[in-house]
């Protein structure tokens, strides 16, 4: 976990195996008003695996993982320019009913955000918003998730409770049980560790891992270390453009842009 | 030996200072203002009770709550409160029904659906509508809601529970809509986006996110405004009449207790007759109903609080 040299360690796996294209962004400009947030972005993102979005605070990385979810539709004054595929379809297109957009593309937000409800319901709340009502499908949907999540151990015996009475890691874990009851393809995670202890941030990155073998993670995260870690592909952002992405090893240890280079070891950001 | 070092040679003078006379008076002054209301509370206890208590060692307690008949200024004299009581309740129902509704979707609209500039405009508008005296509500209700009423129902009385129940209804409105909304912005936005990320739509956020997030406040606004309606006055003066009259039909003329407390307040009535008398013991069941209300909106509002 921790890091001596100039550029973080990458791990060791996943260096070679090919992966298919799930998410494909050509030419995607996006201004908040008259705010040029995202310049000219083209990139694409593996299938099943995890790709992380780095750069310093205001790069526009967010902004691209809300374009993903169409969350960016809330910000009044958005504008969206280029194509943004996901799974052969324009999710910017008129036909595309958002909220089943947001079906297959979950999030996990920064703040972990249960609903002031019980465990399971919280967990619960997305299978029923799209119909759900049999008990006994719930009770299997909400086991799956929360076993997905790595927290059906520590909360199978008191799902009634609050989700406010678990631990700040636990209901991030939580919100990514929530997230998953609805079977997602893709799991956004904006920051979702950076709130979070160290021990629960490792929790949540060996969660990961896992996940990866059955969903498409993106996430934006504050932390390099992180990035390398865990990541089978890493973008690199600058104001609002995506300088560098390619496969975390190789862009941690042999960036292409200078840019990149100056970042990973260090010298701004 | 452990030898001290010298003592330093400065001095500080802190015997001199800001504190003065004015610091021990404020709060004395401060407390006697605060004491205002609460002795005011007391006194009016006190009055309502040591009246009322004298009233029932004339009129027994029996009969104020099992006679079916109220006519304390004419012979034969009856007191049973019952009548204005139905009166009463008959005009908050139908205010309820006219606000409860109206004022939520209201608060829901200005909250989840409205732009900031229209809420902005909307919002200072609807508690203009608060601020409307009640008499001129009374009279648009008898000028105005009334021939419609009679134009739907023409057996209706010019004095009927109706137009002044449908009119409490929309004075009380604003006080749910602006109460409700305070309670559904505060629900954080990130409450809202968990929703919206699992494929919510705006409706179901509002409906199975903030509403219940935010119910507290809600139901304390419903609360308030159904106490505001029992104590409503002027309006159920000018146009629900004058008849202590036991039904449930918003179609006659009814009397509230309010309304009966006006009309031996304005009255001839001696004072200290029993008559005069009806007003304290009316006024005390008035003021039992609104403590009693209040008093279940606390437990109501802490029973479903979700906190977040």
């Amino acid at each position: 976990m921790s890091t001596t040299t100039e550029a973080p360690q990458v791990k060791e796996t996943t260096k070679t195996v090919d992966f298919k294209t799930i998410i494909d962004i050509k030419d995607m400009d996006l201004y908040y008003g008259t705010y040029h947030a995202l310049k000219k972005v083209n990139l694409t993102i593996p299938e099943k695996a995890v790709t992380a979005f780095i750069g310093p605070s205001g790069c526009g990385k967010s902004t691209l993982l809300r374009t993903l979810n169409r969350m960016n539709d809330m910000i009044p004054n958005t504008r969206i320019e280029g194509l943004v595929d996901i799974a052969g379809t324009d999710i910017y297109s008129n036909e595309v009913d958002v909220e089943t957009l947001r079906k297959k593309v979950g999030m996990v937000f920064q703040q972990a955000n249960p609903f002031p409800k019980s465990i399971y319901d919280n967990v619960a709340y997305g299978p029923r918003l799209h119909g759900i009502k049999n008990k006994a499908q719930l009770d299997e949907i909400v086991e799956q998730s929360l076993k997905q999540a790595a927290l059906w151990n520590e909360v199978k015996d008191f799902l009634k409770r609050s989700a406010f009475s678990l631990s700040g890691g636990q209901q991030q874990r939580l919100c990514i049980a929530r997230a998953l009851a609805v079977n997602p393809e893709i799991l956004l995670m904006d920051e979702a560790t950076s709130a979070l202890d160290p021990i629960s941030t490792l929790k949540i990155e060996e969660l990961t891992q896992e996940l990866k073998n059955k969903y498409t993670i993106v996430m934006v995260t504050h932390n390099m270390h992180q990035a390398a870690r865990i990541s089978d592909q890493t973008v690199f952002f600058l104001n609002g453009e995506v300088v560098e992405f390619d496969q975390t090893d190789k862009l941690f240890s042999n960036p292409s842009d200078k840019r990149t280079e100056d970042y990973i070891t260090g010298r701004f950001g | 030996m452990n030898q001290q070092p010298p003592k330093s040679s400065a001095r500080l003078d802190l015997t001199k200072g800001k504190t003065s006379i004015a610091d021990k008076i404020m709060p004395v002054l401060l407390f006697l203002c605060a004491s205002v209301s609460v002795l005011t509370t007391i006194g009016i206890v006190y009055t309502l009770l040591s009246e009322t208590i004298s009233f029932f060692r004339i009129v027994p307690i029996q009969e104020f709550f099992g006679s079916l008949k109220w006519s304390p200024l004419i012979n034969p004299k009856s007191f049973g409160i019952w009548p204005l009581l139905s009166g009463t309740m008959l005009i908050t129902i139908i205010a309820i029904i006219v606000a409860v509704p109206i004022g939520l979707a209201s608060a829901i609209y200005l909250s989840e659906y409205a732009s900031r500039r229209v809420r902005k405009i909307v919002k200072p508008i609807l508690e203009v509508l608060a601020g409307v005296p009640t008499i001129v509500y009374g009279y648009f209700a008898l000028t105005f809601i009334t021939p419609i009423v009679r134009s739907i129902f023409p057996d209706t009385g010019v004095f009927n529970a109706l137009s002044a129940g449908i009119v409490v209804g929309i004075m009380i409105i604003p006080m749910i809509s602006s109460l409700s909304e305070d309670a559904m912005s505060a629900v954080p936005d990130s409450l809202r986006n968990g929703a919206y990320a699992l494929g919510a739509t705006r409706f179901e956020v509002a409906t199975k996110i903030v509403v219940p997030a935010a119910l507290s406040g809600i139901i304390a606004s419903f609360v308030l405004a159904f106490s505001r309606a029992i104590g409503e006055t002027m309006i159920v003066t000018v146009a629900a009449g004058s008849t202590p009259n036991l039904t449930a039909n918003p179609l006659e003329s009814i009397q509230t207790m309010t309304a009966y407390i006006v009309q031996v307040s304005m009255g001839d009535i001696p004072h200290g007759s029993v008559e005069y008398g009806t007003i304290f013991a009316v006024g005390m069941t008035l003021f039992v109903i609104t403590l009693v209300l209040n008093m279940l909106a606390q437990y109501v509002s802490k029973r479903f609080r979700e906190e977040y």
